[in-house]
């Protein structure tokens, strides 16, 4: 909302004194933010009123150009070369002489220019820093000033313009009349409302009103002006308000119309009286009937649209745009002047539906004074009457009950318990008052102080004891509210699923993993290029209705798109050796799609309902992925360096259930994406929670990555939380070491043959590991030799090597027992 | 030479003679002397302390002599080997240490190589900023809530008293899913986890809730339409605007250093009444000390305490909420948002593991 800071004025006791920043600090301390303070100008040197006496169209250039005969008091005309073609002879002009200063610097002098000497500038309202309107140059009223003149002072260029942020609770400040009582507030002023006129007495309707719909409608108000005349110029002073609130002048019946809207907040709607057939009636459309709007748009209409039709069907689509049929023209005569309220929920719909946001509708979402149309309309006349030299029509049309407000009842001295102050005696009446409400001070039965409050009529907002102790304490201000700390409850610290992502988060990093947070957006492109079948769980993904780019409407079912997109992005930008991790939830959509449940808020939904209400959320459980490409040990001045391979993909799986105080079984897969021969199913238990190791050589391909890129993903939630980790009895006796080659058909996984090993070696068995892996002639075709270095310890004594011995032998039947395995000669 | 049951022979006894053991034992000391080093040393000991050595022959010697004088030259001897071995152990101590000095110094290396065979790793600034507002808030006795990213719109709106079809449900640039009507939306802000929070828990509730939240803005170098939030919510007995002024400022205070504080000025949100915008005092602003917006707050709206079943009558509490972006970028100074949700590891690999 862009206003100056005269026409706040015209409301207000201002002291002489005042400065526009002390206006806009005003603004901001009682809740209005302040997007900008625009001084006008500043403007210096000559700038005067011209008549334009002469117009040469110049021709054999790009654009039409004019060379102008201007009278600006002097003796002889200026010639003015002008690039605007929205004036005629005889208009009164704005020129900048040579040696004016306009806004941004811009000094004018005389040159030439077209083939022509230009003695000035004649000046577009933007050029003069009054608004954005460039599309032609200011065109004065007639008879609003004499050739020569003195422009600065008509154009009120010391004047300033404050642009604020209004939030949406406040419609009343999209109006001068709710902007000029907020400062009266904040600064404590004397405040006179624009809108408390005397509204005469009228007999009958000004035309025939039914509402069929007073739930949409809740008040409609029409005022006639008859016999205007249409070309009747809006006069200076309004077109500069409106300006400066970054308004375009139309017509003197449409800016009257805007500007009342600006002034008091009531937006309204002039219709061609002459155009209109017969009784008006309000009610919603019916499906298939249709308007053509003012911007010449035929618009389907919707069953919920609130419409006012004549006997010819729809002509105005209410609070969002008239119609076509009885638009104001340049012949209209007779105006029908149409202040209604509507309901904001139904406006707010039809604005999205038809995608038709208009300063009226802004105004009517944010709830309008339903007191204000019968002054409103007044005002509208009587401007009319004013400068258009119309005649009021004798009638008023009034429909819908006069607006009463529910009383607030609270204690007096709730915002003091609210805020944590002890407010002056008496302040909370005093604001209360100050912002229009109606009070009456109550003993309760207990001998509590109470207020009980009315609110006025264009507060909508006020609604509820927190409404008005807001009020308070915003206009006693929240500078005066202390600092103290609450009462400190007994935490519990954080949850072990927290610290177990903590720790996995760490442990990835630690291990050279870098953590990246990319958009879980993605599309149907990458689970092709993945190889997922068509009927891959992961195709099946919630979509987003109004994504960002369509191609990518997809909430990720997986981390690794969003993981490899990254990796790439990376190794775009020069990087090669990337190793990438992402903690984050997924969105698995359920089987079947769960109707929402209708839950109020009055109170506590049932068990039941939010029961109902988690059902129908898909479920979202938090996964851990990482990416690696390139090397993942350098080369250097020690030697070789080491690629990136499947297994440190599996490796970073065992660190993060390391991190989790869990431990992973690990077995073949073939699981797209990754390569079929090199996928590490990763199961807790028998329960699979993920994958690891080498992509697939042809998505590898078909995404554009590194070579031989290797990627880890698990379901977090999967792992089971270890509250208590268990505590091992530690032998302080010595341990006794040996060795075995076991040789086995090379397709046995070493997990079992280990595993094998490790259920025969028995209690004295106390680590088994594998050093080596050989094959070769000697051990002949299809088969490995599997070297395991075997630490047994007893618990209790210094084991023997005989002991030792013989719980080998029973390690290495079990292997033989399960896998054929022979020991190695 | 002749051995043990050689025939006397009073020539060769001369080797047990005082000044010819002299003669050996100065020989022996000059031979250790002149080893330059260990091997040296273990070539020159046989000459003199070996079986064919001076001394040893004389030793043998003494069985020649006529019994009165055994003892004497038995002394003698004696003296003359514990000389020699003397001298010996004396060279070899002086010839190891100078041995092991010349190990070390042969075995230094150029401790400036570099050591980058693992690439080091870090997590994201926001993580981290995340971690260290959870643990600000946790040392104040605050819990650490979570929910969902995709949300139902019950819990992002209808129960923070978003009624439907005000232009505060609009102004949110919600991201919608399919089908039409779904009423399932990505999560505008943290604060449905206040509702959450509020059902799920016994009162009273004091959590802070850190996550991911969606708007549907285009990524500049101010906007992001994926951001992160932390969302305060105290419920209790009693609570005022002034502990929601208190705990603000030290929330200011851990995050910025112990000369920052905050204020208040009033704003709208549906979920809070009143409600206001948070500014910190920020000593290293741009262009000059100076308030930064910060976030926005309120006391929690007694219509969402009704929606969660707490009776406003008794309960009174406060909410706030921050962009962890947008404090990232002020703190630390990141003048391009991208760089935050780009992943490029350059732009995090500084932050570490722990900042």
């Amino acid at each position: 909302m862009r206003i100056p800071v005269s026409w706040l004025a015209t409301r207000l006791e201002l002291p002489e004194d005042t400065t526009p920043q002390q206006l806009a600090d005003a603004f901001l301390r009682i809740g209005l933010e302040v997007e900008g303070v625009h001084p006008l100008g500043p403007v210096t040197g000559p700038l005067v009123v011209g008549r334009v006496a002469e117009i040469e169209e110049l021709t054999g250039f790009k654009k039409p150009i004019r060379y102008c005969q201007v009278e600006v008091g002097g003796e002889d005309p200026q010639g003015v070369v002008c690039g605007a073609t929205n004036f005629r002879e005889g208009d009164l002009v704005v020129v900048a002489l040579p040696g004016a200063v306009l806004p941004g610097d811009f000094t004018i002098s005389a040159r030439k220019t077209y083939g022509r000497i230009s003695n000035g500038m004649i000046c577009s309202a933007r050029e003069l820093g009054l608004g954005d309107e460039h599309a032609g140059i200011m065109v004065l009223p007639p008879g609003t000033a004499s050739p020569g003149d003195d422009a600065h002072e008509l154009l009120g260029l010391d004047d300033t313009v404050i642009e604020l942020a209004v939030t949406p609770d406040r419609g009343y400040c999209l109006s001068v009349r709710g902007l000029a009582r907020e400062l009266a507030c904040a600064m404590d002023l004397p405040y006179g409302d624009p809108a408390a006129i005397e509204v005469p007495e009228a007999t009958g309707d000004a035309h025939p009103v039914r509402v069929e719909d007073p739930q949409g409608c809740p008040r409609f108000v029409m005022r006639r002006v008859s016999g205007i005349d249409p070309t009747a110029p809006t006069p200076w002073w309004m077109q500069r308000r409106l300006l400066l609130a970054g308004i375009r002048s139309i017509s003197l019946p449409v800016d009257v119309t805007n500007y009342v809207m600006l002034e008091t907040g009531q937006p309204l709607h002039a219709f061609d009286a002459n155009l209109v057939k017969g009784e008006l009636v309000v009610r919603r459309a019916t499906a298939g009937e249709k308007l053509t709007t003012l911007d010449g748009v035929e618009r389907e209409l919707d069953p919920d649209d609130i419409i006012i039709c004549d006997d010819t069907g729809p002509v105005s689509l209410a609070a969002v745009m008239g119609g076509a049929s009885t638009e104001i023209g340049s012949d209209t005569t007779d105006v029908l002047i149409e202040a209604a309220n509507w309901d904001p929920a139904s406006v707010a719909r039809a604005v999205r539906r038809h995608r038709l946001p208009s300063e009226a509708a802004k105004r009517f979402e944010r709830a309008v004074d339903p007191a204000l149309p019968p002054a409103a309309a007044e005002l509208a006349a009587q401007l009319l009457v004013q400068y258009a030299d119309g005649r009021f029509g004798r009638g008023r049309t009034d429909v819908g009950p006069a607006p009463v407000r529910e009383p607030i009842t609270m204690p007096l001295s709730l915002p003091d318990q609210v805020a944590g102050v002890r407010y002056e005696r008496g302040a909370t009446a005093r604001r209360l008052g100050q912002i229009g409400c109606r009070m009456e001070l109550v003993t309760a039965d207990d001998g509590t102080a109470m207020v009980t409050a009315t609110p006025p009529t264009w507060r909508a907002d006020l609604t509820q004891p927190a409404d008005l102790v807001e009020e308070v304490l915003r206009l006693e201000g929240y500078d005066t509210i202390p600092s103290t700390l609450p009462p400190a409850p007994a935490g519990r610290g954080l949850t072990e699923g927290q610290r177990r992502r903590r720790a996995v988060s760490r442990a990835l990093a630690s291990a050279g993993y870098v953590e990246v947070l990319p958009f879980p957006f993605t599309g149907p492109a990458v689970w092709d290029a993945f190889g997922l079948d068509a009927d891959d769980v992961r195709r099946r993904t919630v979509q987003v209705l109004n994504p960002l780019e369509t191609e990518r409407a997809e909430l990720a079912t997986t981390l690794l798109p969003g993981l490899l997109d990254t990796l790439r992005r990376n190794v775009s930008r020069g990087e090669r050796d990337v190793a990438l991790f992402h903690i984050g939830q997924v969105v698995l959509p359920r089987a079947e799609q769960v109707p929402m449940p209708e839950v109020g808020v009055a109170d506590r939904p049932s068990d039941e309902e939010l029961a109902l209400l988690d059902g129908a959320l898909p479920q979202q459980p938090t996964h851990v992925a990482v990416v690696l490409a390139g090397q993942r040990e350098q080369a250097g001045w020690w030697g070789k360096g080491r690629a990136a391979s499947w297994s440190d993909a599996v490796a970073a799986a065992h660190l993060v259930a390391a991190g989790a105080g869990v431990e992973l079984r690990v077995v073949a897969a073939d699981h797209a994406p990754w390569h079929p021969g090199r996928c590490a199913e990763l199961r807790v238990g028998d329960w699979p929670v993920g994958h690891a190791g080498e992509l697939h050589p042809k998505v590898v391909e078909a995404l554009g990555l590194p070579k031989r890129t290797c990627v880890m993903e698990l379901d977090l939630d999967q792992l089971p939380l270890t509250e208590r980790r268990p505590a091992p009895k530690v032998s302080p006796y010595p341990p006794v070491l040996l060795d075995i080659a076991l040789v086995v058909d090379r397709k046995v996984p070493v997990a079992e043959v280990a595993e094998a090993v490790r259920d025969g070696g028995g209690e004295l068995l106390e680590d088994v590991r594998l050093f080596d892996v050989y094959e070769g002639e000697q051990i002949g075709e299809g088969k490995r030799s599997l070297a395991f270095a075997l630490r047994f310890r007893a618990a209790d004594r210094t084991l023997t090597v005989e002991e030792a011995s013989v719980a080998r032998d029973t390690a290495v039947a079990a292997a033989t027992e399960r896998f054929g395995a022979t020991l190695r000669a | 030479m002749s051995g043990a049951n050689d025939p006397y022979d009073p020539k060769e006894v001369a080797a047990l003679a005082p000044e010819a053991l002299r003669t050996a034992v100065e020989q022996a000391q000059a031979a250790f002397t002149a080893a330059a080093d260990l091997d040296a040393l273990a070539v020159a000991k046989p000459a003199h302390l070996g079986e064919r050595s001076p001394l040893l022959t004389a030793r043998r010697e003494i069985g020649a002599l006529p019994p009165a004088a055994r003892a004497e030259a038995g002394k003698r001897v004696n003296e003359a080997r514990t000389e020699i071995q003397a001298a010996f152990d004396e060279r070899r101590a002086v010839l190891q240490a100078e041995r092991d000095e010349r190990v070390l110094r042969d075995e230094a290396v150029d401790v400036t190589l570099p050591w980058d065979r693992l690439a080091p790793g870090a997590r994201h600034p926001i993580t981290q900023l995340a971690e260290r507002i959870a643990d600000v808030f946790v040392g104040m006795g605050y819990e650490v809530a979570e929910g969902p990213e995709l949300e139902t719109e019950w819990f992002n709106f209808d129960a923070l008293n978003f009624a439907k079809d005000h232009p505060a449900r609009t102004m949110q640039d919600t991201f919608y899913v399919a089908p039409e009507n779904s009423g399932l939306v990505l999560r505008t802000h943290t604060s449905p986890v206040q509702i959450r929070s509020l059902l799920d828990r016994e009162l009273p509730v004091y959590v802070v809730c850190p996550g991911r939240t969606f708007r549907t803005d285009e990524l500049d170098a101010t906007h992001t339409p994926v951001f992160h939030q932390v969302e305060g919510l105290a419920v209790d007995e009693g609570i005022t605007m002034a502990h929601l002024k208190g705990t603000l400022d030290a929330f200011a205070r851990a995050m910025f250093g112990e000369q920052s504080r905050t204020r208040l000025r009033p704003s709208f949100f549906p979920f809070t009444e009143p409600s206001a915008e948070v500014d910190v005092w920020f000593p290293e602003k741009k262009g000059g000390a100076g308030w930064v917006e910060w976030g926005g707050c309120g006391m929690v709206n007694p219509n969402v305490l009704r929606a969660c079943g707490v009776d406003p009558d008794v309960y009174s509490g406060f909410a706030f909420g921050m962009g962890l972006e947008r404090t990232l970028q002020f703190r630390n100074g990141i003048p391009d948002m991208r760089d935050m949700v780009e992943g490029d590891v350059r732009f995090t690999l500084p932050f570490g593991t722990e900042a």
